[in-house]
């Protein structure tokens, strides 16, 4: 039922903005501060990365009108939430945000069915843009709605949880690592269905996590945090490569490349990928894909080395044409991050300081650069 | 011996009064474990500690101040006066109130762990759900603090019957009004009155045990206490 | 073990020895509520006089016949009637021919307000009050003293639904100190003091409106070996227990 005694939600102004999300909040505890400035796209993900104690929850819970910071704004395509300079502060429960916490949170004294009801009940026919039927066939859980949430696996909870938020029709969709509490193969199962919404949703999702693996794979936009302060923010894939973050850090750091299928060798076993808007092409064991489909990778700087000639007697599978674009001396001195174009992508290579010396690498040079190792992320 | 008739009104009164002051108590003592439960308040502990108070005061240091502040000099006396209520001791409604404070803490404790235990997470799924304050106590709160609600409800009625310091002290001994089944007890023992005494005080052993397996099978799993 | 240690709990020892020594010279009294200002000074006068100790327990007379029946300790037994004494001598409890009368109560009707009463019935019999407290007429003797008077007066029917029962003619007391009953009946002894009211305004109930309150006094089973029990009998039939128990109102 809806409490009779609700109070009519307060009209929610409406402001330039349409296509963005502005959020700035200030928060002061003891030990603790967040203050951050952030401009996110308005559709896609937007994933929120740091470190346990970087305020990615705090400023996520700020979003959802959980936490109330001393000082904030939030703007949301165009729905004003909080203008703390006017007064302004929409409460959670009147904030059009569905938010999927990181241990599912679901209700235990209610059966699937009824969790998921318990926010649909609550939004007015006429403003519901998605059916309980298509949030559970969307995650998948159309067998599990008779059942409690204590006797669901982790991975099963965090769908319901989902679904339950979808249901509410909001305009922002809100994810506290909801892998983090789930081991490997309860990921595998739930991160099929996070692509699913990344690429069906037509509204904003803010992803907190602090697995690269799970940013690299469904992001959009990438945010830093750093002991409460945004460390960079922008679009993914440049993020990524900005050699001057903590992101990067030697062994981790790693560049997103898309593809398309274009070819799958049975004999052999091998997918072929061809980048975008160029005729070079990737290889990687895999099994077969719809030609055509696009396809997202990931490319460790530690699997990329560089070299000057086409070597056509080498075990490596791909030997990509690149350009120099720049470089950074990682910090124990022996390595040298090199970053190349590749046709309209970016890649790093990590190679020693010694073999950097001895190709004499330039700015704009030409050169190879050879994958050992490419491994593949999404599939949609 | 069957019970007199003055024992089986003073076991009525009795019934009456335990379920009267359970149900204010529980109107009562939930926003207080509420409050208790959810603030950080510096007002918190010692307002928590007064409704610890009847745990470890004697019930005559309570029927005591009852019987002074509700009297005609007294605060309440006063109050209750100017609203034309005239004075509540040696009333129902002044056994009520001395009940209800008697009582307090074993509705609140019970409801204050139950709400402790539900956390926050609960509340912040319903609010993300569109749940306002009041929707998500009635729709959340309550179902998942019922084992809390049962607790409180049965050890408030059963310690209400066996309420006796208060009730003496400001009761006055009026059959029908304010004689209750303890105070009976005691008027049979101190007319000496022996048989009589055995049925009321056998009876009320009994209601009590029955009422405690009742809770310690109902929650065998748990510890009433948390 | 250090010998500082060792020291205190020699002393504590030596204390204890002390203690137990004092405890073979005090009696220990079971006595009825009303008696108990009169009590206290002369268990005072009695300590001076004699070194002996006095314990006193006070309570209702109902109250400390069925503690005494079940095992209480108490060796001397003040009652505020003379059947309870009568009753516990035959049930064996007490010592044969110790029982006498200490005191003949006076009933008085009390109220704590100094204007109330007029030194008359007029008040009692006006009925404008809301509660008139008594004592338990089953419990106590000064209740059942106070019913009579209600019923020699025909007020019986007139003041039921205004009667509030104390268990004891002290709580009866404190319902009228208290001002949770406009007036009531208590003892003499509780409100009067060296010949006049302590506090509030009174009516003398004359003696022919009840039956005598006879106050009896015996020697327990358990005091029959303790001199000091014998003692305090003998000085509460003494010249000095005489004066005091009269400067509280009580005949004798």
């Amino acid at each position: 039922m809806i409490w009779p005694f609700q109070r009519r939600p307060a009209a929610i102004r409406t402001v330039a903005g349409l296509g963005e999300i502005q959020a700035r909040f200030k928060v002061e505890h003891a030990g603790f501060s967040l203050d951050v400035d952030l401009h996110l796209p308005g559709r896609g993900v937007s994933a929120l990365f740091g470190h346990s104690g970087s305020g990615k929850t705090s400023c996520l819970r700020c979003f959802a009108g959980l936490d109330r910071p001393t000082e904030g704004y939030l703007q949301v395509n165009g729905q004003l939430w909080q203008d703390s300079a006017a007064g302004i502060f929409v409460p959670a429960h009147q904030r059009a945000v569905g938010y999927v916490f990181q241990n599912a949170n679901l209700f235990s004294h209610l059966s699937v069915q009824r969790n998921l009801d318990y926010g649909l009940k609550r939004i007015p026919v006429a403003q519901r843009r998605i059916a309980l039927e298509q949030a559970v066939e969307l995650l998948g859980i159309g067998h599990l709605l008779q059942r409690l949430p204590g006797k669901l696996s982790g991975g099963e909870q965090q769908r319901v949880g989902i679904a339950r938020a979808l249901l509410t029709s909001p305009r922002l969709l809100l994810l506290d690592e909801p892998l983090a509490s789930l081991d490997l193969k309860r990921k595998q199962e739930v991160l099929p269905y996070l692509e699913r919404l990344h690429a069906e949703l037509q509204i904003p999702i803010v992803y907190v996590s602090h697995s690269p693996d799970e940013v690299a794979r469904l992001a959009d936009h990438l945010v830093l945090l750093e002991d409460g302060q945004v460390r960079a923010s922008g679009p993914l894939k440049e993020t990524l490569l900005r050699a001057d973050l903590p992101f990067v850090f030697e062994d981790d750091a790693e560049a997103v490349v898309d593809g398309l299928v274009s070819a799958h060798d049975q004999s052999y076993g091998l997918l072929s990928l061809q980048l975008p808007g160029s005729r070079i092409r990737l290889q990687l064991p895999h099994g077969p894909l719809p030609l055509g489909a696009s396809v997202r990778i990931k490319i460790k700087a530690r699997d990329v080395s560089l070299s000057l000639q086409q070597a056509d007697d080498s075990s490596v599978l791909n030997l990509l044409p690149a350009r120099v674009l720049d470089w950074i001396n990682v910090a124990e001195q022996a390595h040298v991050l090199v970053r190349v174009q590749v046709a309209d992508e970016q890649l790093m290579a990590r190679i020693t300081r010694y073999s950097f010396d001895r190709l004499s690498i330039q700015r704009g040079q030409s050169l190879w650069a050879q994958i050992k190792s490419v491994s593949l992320l999404s599939a949609s | 011996m069957p019970l007199t008739h003055a024992d089986v009104a003073a076991v009525w009164l009795t019934l009456e009064l335990a379920s009267l002051t359970t149900v204010v108590l529980l109107l009562l003592g939930t926003p207080i474990a509420w409050w208790l439960a959810r603030t950080d308040s510096r007002w918190k502990q010692p307002i928590g500690a007064i409704v610890a108070l009847p745990l470890v005061l004697p019930p005559t240091v309570i029927g005591f101040y009852l019987l002074v502040s509700m009297g005609p000099h007294g605060v309440i006396g006063q109050l209750t006066q100017s609203l034309g209520l005239g004075t509540l001791t040696f009333t129902f409604t002044g056994l009520v109130i001395g009940s209800v404070f008697y009582s307090l803490p074993f509705v609140v404790q019970p409801l204050q762990n139950a709400f402790e235990a539900i956390g926050r997470g609960p509340l912040e799924a319903a609010a993300t759900l569109r749940a306002g304050p009041w929707d998500a106590f009635f729709t959340v709160v309550l179902p998942l603090a019922k084992p809390g609600f049962v607790t409180a409800s049965v050890l408030g009625f059963a310690h209400t019957v066996g309420e006796f310091g208060v009730v003496l002290m400001i009761g006055g001994n009026i059959p029908g009004k304010t004689q209750v089944a303890s105070v009976q007890i005691y008027n049979h023992v101190e007319t000496m009155e022996y048989a009589q005494a055995h049925w009321l005080a056998g009876g009320m052993l009994l209601f009590s045990f029955i009422v405690l397996l009742a809770l310690y099978s109902g929650r065998s799993n748990k510890r009433i206490w948390q | 073990m250090r010998p500082g240690i060792f020291h205190t709990l020699c002393t504590l020892v030596a204390a204890l020895a002390f203690t137990s020594n004092v405890l073979a010279e005090q009696v220990q009294v079971a006595v009825a509520a009303n008696f108990t200002a009169p009590l206290q000074a002369i268990a005072a006068e009695f300590e001076q006089d004699t070194g002996h100790r006095v314990l006193a327990s006070f309570g209702a007379t109902g109250q400390l016949y069925a503690q005494i029946q079940h095992g209480a300790p108490f060796e001397v037994f003040l009652s505020a009637d003379a059947s309870t004494p009568a009753k516990l001598d035959s049930d064996g409890l007490g010592i044969s021919g110790s029982r006498f009368t200490y005191a003949i109560g006076s009933l008085v009707l009390w109220s704590a307000n100094p204007s109330y009463l007029d030194g008359s019935s007029a008040a009692l019999m006006a009925n404008q009050y809301r509660h008139l407290a008594m004592a338990n007429p089953k419990a106590a003797p000064y209740g059942l003293a106070a019913r009579e008077v209600l019923e020699t007066l025909g007020l019986s029917a007139a003041v039921k639904g205004k009667l509030v029962e104390g268990q004891s003619i002290s709580q009866t007391h404190q319902f009228i100190a208290t001002g949770n009953a406009e007036l009531g009946f208590v003892a003499l002894s509780q409100v009067f003091k060296d010949g006049q009211l302590t506090g509030g305004s009174a009516w003398m109930v004359p003696a022919e409106l009840h039956t005598p309150i006879k106050q009896d006094g015996l020697l327990l089973k358990k005091g029959e070996h303790n001199p000091a029990a014998a003692a305090f009998i003998e000085y509460l039939k003494g010249a000095k227990a005489a004066a005091i128990i009269k400067s509280y109102g009580y005949q004798l």
